[in-house]
């Protein structure tokens, strides 16, 4: 049981890390932005391609593709939806042209590293296990639900505490409010999204790392959970989000130990239907004020 | 004017109908659809390279009197639908005599039936699930071993071997190939004394398998039973050691291929698998069939055996239907192949056109598969 405790939290963890970046540009925008899995599945292999032909260290790798990705957002959001800013239907056709970028990074993919499952080369992580009472756990587990955990409190400081955090807020509340007290709208816009796929970029390396299989269709396998995560957490919420990708975790973990895997999709979605029918707004999300 | 049209459709119609046989004399066109992305991938780049081998050994002999062989390899993106255009392709456009492919079963389900409908010859060389495949009826014919006599055999040897007792069995179940698979193990198992204490399934998009592994390890099994495609199966088996299992895993044909061994590394050391091809049988075909893979900077596998053994089938047919290379010729020639030597070894098709020869137990030792006799 302690080990399916450890599964559950790892798994949660790399949900919560994928869905913290499409909720903010959600409380940010109002938009899905449907190329997100695929700057996560970029951002993987940007950062295989570095370990394996540069030969950097995977501590160097990481940050540099983690930032890559962000700069790939900034350019999603330069062509995919500033554009289309203004528009009385920009949240559908923001959508569709959002995915459209996916389908073009997917290519891009296909074309540059081909169809087949790649992983990083043996030993770029040091594999080294604890045994924590009968549980095993990698020690990369453990970094990585630590990386999700300062992820989100990082996050959440940047939004209360600092200037930035401020003006994202102040955007989300009212963009044309934002702009009569002279924020610069569309720089915020940018930075959001910034952070949004660099955070989403970073977890598409960790998943590669803790998975070793990385495909041009890898991020799909979690876009679906991202988006459920972020329905249950309540759009736009950051700690919702992170709350329902741990929930998420453990629920399919604990199904598969109880009930056989055949059920695992089929129970996990049938919880969220019901915590959607108890909090129709999701656990942490707000009626009126979003919290970006 | 439209009488004109219409004459001259007819002129055109009764020409090609004329000049297809004359042609089919100097070349046969196989029609390959082989899985170059998705999924299968890494199974359809080795089986091309084992057909365009067998083409090239087989014109350059001249064996076949002057006709000569012409593969025509196209993606069937390891998906049915991809798998029906192809078929459709070959049997209306290129007009192919005979058909390879597609390399899953899957794919074969659904593509097979055109091509039986056609009355277009179709050799599987990879397809092994039990049901669904040569039973769509007389025009499809098999070169590879079905899952239902690969796995007995080999389990037969691994236990004599290893001894277990019980088992636990974890499998894709959204896969025909990888489902035949658990099917014959979970009949198989009990068959041959192993009781299976407990069952796990997983989807071809999965990449955690912690839970379902937990809670088989919770059961202290002797042996694991992977039924899986050698991308699953390759992080499978990393998590299975990487969660402290200690014991044998025994695979199905998904992981009998050197990406498995590739993308597990270490954690693929000790792995049982049944295979079809014997790679250190000192057979004279086999060893000549290894050496030339090898010209080319291939590694051969099972695969690539099979394609390449494929081929080899059809240039018999042709030979034993009187150097003819028509579709109902390759058929007819088909039903009279006994005993070809090949790299699989005597080769000869059942009565119900499915492949027979002597199945084989390798081990992963060292990052390549080593033969347990």
């Amino acid at each position: 049981m302690g080990q399916q405790i450890v599964n559950g939290l790892f798994l949660g963890s790399i949900y919560a890390l994928f869905a913290l970046g499409y909720t903010l540009v959600f409380g940010v925008l109002d938009i899905l932005n449907l190329a997100h899995q695929a700057v996560f599945m970029l951002c993987a292999f940007l950062a295989l391609t570095l370990v394996s032909l540069a030969h950097l260290h995977i501590l160097l790798a990481l940050p540099l593709a983690t930032v890559a990705a962000g700069l790939v957002g900034i350019l999603v959001e330069r062509v995919a939806f500033r554009p289309l800013r203004g528009r009385a239907d920009s949240n559908v056709a923001g959508l569709i042209s959002s995915l459209a970028v996916a389908t073009i990074f997917e290519s891009i993919a296909l074309g540059l590293w081909g169809p087949d499952v790649s992983r990083f080369p043996l030993g770029t992580v040091p594999e080294r296990q604890l045994h924590l009472g009968g549980a095993v756990v990698q020690e990369l587990q453990l970094v990585i639900i630590g990386i999700a955990v300062l992820m989100v409190l990082g996050l959440t400081f940047l939004l209360q505490r600092t200037r930035l955090g401020r003006q994202i807020r102040a955007v989300a509340e009212s963009g044309f409010a934002a702009r009569v007290l002279g924020i610069d709208v569309d720089r915020v816009i940018a930075l959001s999204f910034f952070i949004s796929s660099a955070l989403g970029g970073a977890a598409g390396v960790l998943f590669g790392l803790a998975f070793n299989s990385i495909s041009p269709d890898v991020g799909r396998s979690v876009e679906l959970k991202g988006l459920a995560v972020i329905i249950v957490g309540g759009m736009g919420s950051m700690p919702g989000a992170v709350i329902a990708g741990f929930g998420l975790g453990l629920v399919e973990t604990f199904t598969v130990a109880r009930f056989g895997s055949s059920y695992r999709d089929a129970v996990a979605f049938a919880v969220l239907f019901l915590v959607l029918l108890v909090r129709p707004r999701g656990l942490l999300g707000q009626a009126a004020t979003r919290v970006a | 004017m439209r009488f004109h049209l219409r004459c001259l459709s007819l002129a055109v119609l009764v020409g090609a109908g004329l000049s297809g046989p004359a042609r089919a004399a100097e070349t046969a066109k196989i029609g390959a659809a082989l899985s170059m992305t998705g999924a299968a991938a890494v199974y359809g780049a080795t089986q091309k390279a084992g057909i365009q081998l067998a083409v090239d050994e087989i014109n350059r002999s001249g064996a076949l009197h002057g006709l000569k062989l012409q593969a025509i390899v196209e993606d069937d993106g390891s998906t049915k639908e991809q798998g029906i255009n192809v078929y459709q392709r070959f049997i209306n456009r290129d007009r192919v005599s005979v058909i390879i492919g597609p390399t899953l079963s899957t794919t074969a389900t659904a593509a097979d039936p055109i091509a039986e409908a056609s009355r277009v010859p179709v050799l599987a060389v990879s397809n092994t699930s039990p049901t669904g495949i040569t039973d769509i009826g007389p025009y499809i014919w098999r070169v590879s071993l079905t899952e239902k006599q690969v796995i007995p055999g080999a389990l037969r040897r691994a236990r004599a071997k290893l001894g277990f007792k019980t088992a636990a069995v974890l499998y894709g179940n959204d896969d025909v190939f990888t489902k035949a698979g658990y099917d014959v193990m979970r009949s198989a198992l009990p068959q041959q004394g192993v009781k299976i204490l407990g069952t796990q399934t997983f989807a071809k998009s999965d990449r955690d398998y912690n839970a379902q592994l937990t809670a088989l390890m919770a059961l202290k099994p002797d042996v694991l039973m992977v039924s899986a495609l050698a991308d699953n199966g390759s992080a499978i088996v990393i998590q299975a050691r990487q969660l402290g299992y200690k014991g044998p895993i025994m695979g199905g044909n998904g992981l009998n291929s050197p990406a498995f061994i590739k993308n597990a590394g270490p954690a693929a050391e000790g792995v049982l698998v049944g295979t079809s091809w014997n790679a250190a049988s000192p057979d004279p075909v086999n060893q000549r069939f290894i050496a030339g893979m090898k010209a080319r900077g291939v590694n051969p596998d099972q695969f690539s055996a099979q394609a390449y053994t494929g081929v080899y089938v059809i240039a018999e047919a042709i030979k034993l239907a009187g150097f003819k290379a028509g579709r109902e010729d390759i058929k007819a020639g088909f039903a009279r192949v006994k005993n070809l030597d090949t790299p699989l070894g005597r080769f000869s098709f059942t009565p119900q056109r499915d492949g027979e020869h002597e199945p084989a137990l390798q081990q992963v030792k060292g990052g390549k598969f080593v033969i347990l006799q």
